[in-house]
């Protein structure tokens, strides 16, 4: 039974605090949504949770044991799609997936379905930087699909995506959190998943 | 992590650069070109003596080396920053270290490698001997995947710096000299007719402690960078 959890984290970038005194635990199943206002620092706190940045004070552990000591092990089980989507202009998009599955000890037989579920198959030969901002963060959210991880923490994942992907990404999450994964997520709008509890968390600063 | 799925990242990465760079072939021919014309502007400004060019050879050839390796520094990671797949290598399962190592294999392999096959073309535009012409390349060979290991320390410590590239050339420039001293001398010391294996043997020496400890320093300077 895997367990994610945060006792008093503090994160600060420059001299302003952004996060302080945050503390959540997050079991299987479960959707963690953040939310707040621009500049509140959810992106801030995402890569603090990733092991990006370290955070000030407190700790962030998975299964009692602080990610920085588990290093490659946590690497190892997270998927992170952040602000930036991660995409190389010049690679076609199968060729983006494709790195981003041998990288992440994922299966390659995998990026045909998961180009198939994002609407991307049309454009699979075409390199990405003719894709449009919708496309290419359909392309980074395609990665989810290629690698087993445990934990996913997606930065505002529906951000220019049209209705009927966010339906989709919707459905993607709702089976993903039925396997018993956990999923960490910041957005502005409602999501409606299949979570077996969602925990909310508003940051303001 | 088992080693052979760090094997496939490492080939991953390395064929993930070297199709890039391709794709941007600009990106692989300006040192190129800048190194040709460096070399080639030498003889129209210090006159066609030939004694005097042949002397000069080996350091033209060394100090344009350098500068166009200098040139290349900044397409090493500043691509991979800004469209956010160098934040994705990070989080990947395996030993950043590694990684960049391949990333900087992949770098040598199309900046300084055509460097050194094209050296001799450039050499006897300044009237080089050809018997020496071998110490030349072996001293290249073994000097310019120098300039890369230690570049790829100044392109992570200045990545996302606005104003990086001067500053890069002022990180850099003086870790090179003790390459540009025993890379230029070797060739020199061969027309002279002396033995050449103490500088060789130094440029191994610089080769091989700088494949072991620049790629540990740029994966924390990267993610320093990332913070």
């Amino acid at each position: 039974m895997n367990r994610f959890e945060t006792s008093k984290v503090e994160c600060v970038r420059g001299d302003r605090p952004l996060v302080s005194g945050l503390s959540f635990s997050l079991q299987h199943g479960e959707l963690l949504h953040i939310v707040g206002r621009n500049g509140s620092g959810k992106t801030t706190l995402l890569r603090t949770l990733c092991g990006l940045s370290r955070p000030n004070a407190g700790q962030i552990r998975w299964n009692s044991t602080d990610i920085h000591v588990l290093g490659d092990d946590y690497r190892a089980l997270l998927a992170y799609v952040g602000h930036a989507n991660g995409v190389q202009g010049d690679l076609t998009a199968a060729e983006n997936l494709h790195v981003a599955t041998r990288l992440n000890n994922g299966t390659d037989t995998l990026v045909k379905g998961a180009l198939e579920r994002m609407g991307l198959t049309r454009f699979a030969h075409l390199p990405t930087k003719v894709l449009s901002q919708g496309q290419r963060r359909r392309l980074a959210l395609a990665r989810l699909l290629v690698s087993k991880k445990n934990l996913w923490i997606l930065d505002e994942p529906f951000a220019g995506l049209d209705a009927d992907s966010v339906a989709v990404m919707e459905d993607i999450l709702t089976d993903y959190l039925t396997r018993g994964c956990m999923v960490v997520v910041t957005s502005h709008q409602k999501i409606a998943c299949g979570a077996k509890a969602t925990q909310h968390i508003t940051l303001d600063s | 992590m088992t080693s052979s799925s760090l094997f496939v990242a490492v080939r991953c990465v390395f064929v993930r650069d070297v199709t890039v760079a391709l794709r941007r072939s600009t990106d692989v021919l300006t040192p190129l070109v800048f190194f040709i014309i460096v070399g080639s502007l030498f003889p129209l400004g210090v006159g066609p003596e030939p004694n005097l060019l042949s002397t000069m050879a080996p350091g033209v050839i060394w100090v344009a080396a350098l500068l166009a390796t200098m040139l290349s520094l900044s397409r090493l990671f500043a691509n991979d920053y800004a469209d956010g797949t160098l934040e994705q290598l990070t989080l990947t399962p395996h030993p950043l270290t590694t990684l960049v190592l391949a990333k900087i294999m992949a770098h040598w392999l199309l900046t300084g490698l055509p460097l050194v096959l094209i050296s001799p073309l450039l050499a006897l535009q300044l009237n080089f001997q050809y018997e020496n012409m071998g110490i030349l390349v072996a001293s290249l060979l073994l000097g310019t995947p120098v300039l890369s290991l230690i570049g790829s320390v100044g392109a992570a410590l200045t990545l996302g710096l606005r104003g990086g590239g001067v500053l890069l050339s002022l990180l850099v420039l003086p870790l090179y000299t003790p390459v540009l001293i025993f890379g230029a001398g070797a060739v020199s010391t061969h027309a002279l007719g002396m033995d050449v294996e103490a500088h060789l043997s130094l440029l191994a020496a610089l080769l091989v402690l700088s494949v072991i400890f620049t790629p540990w320093v740029t994966a924390i300077a990267l993610r320093i960078s990332l913070d």
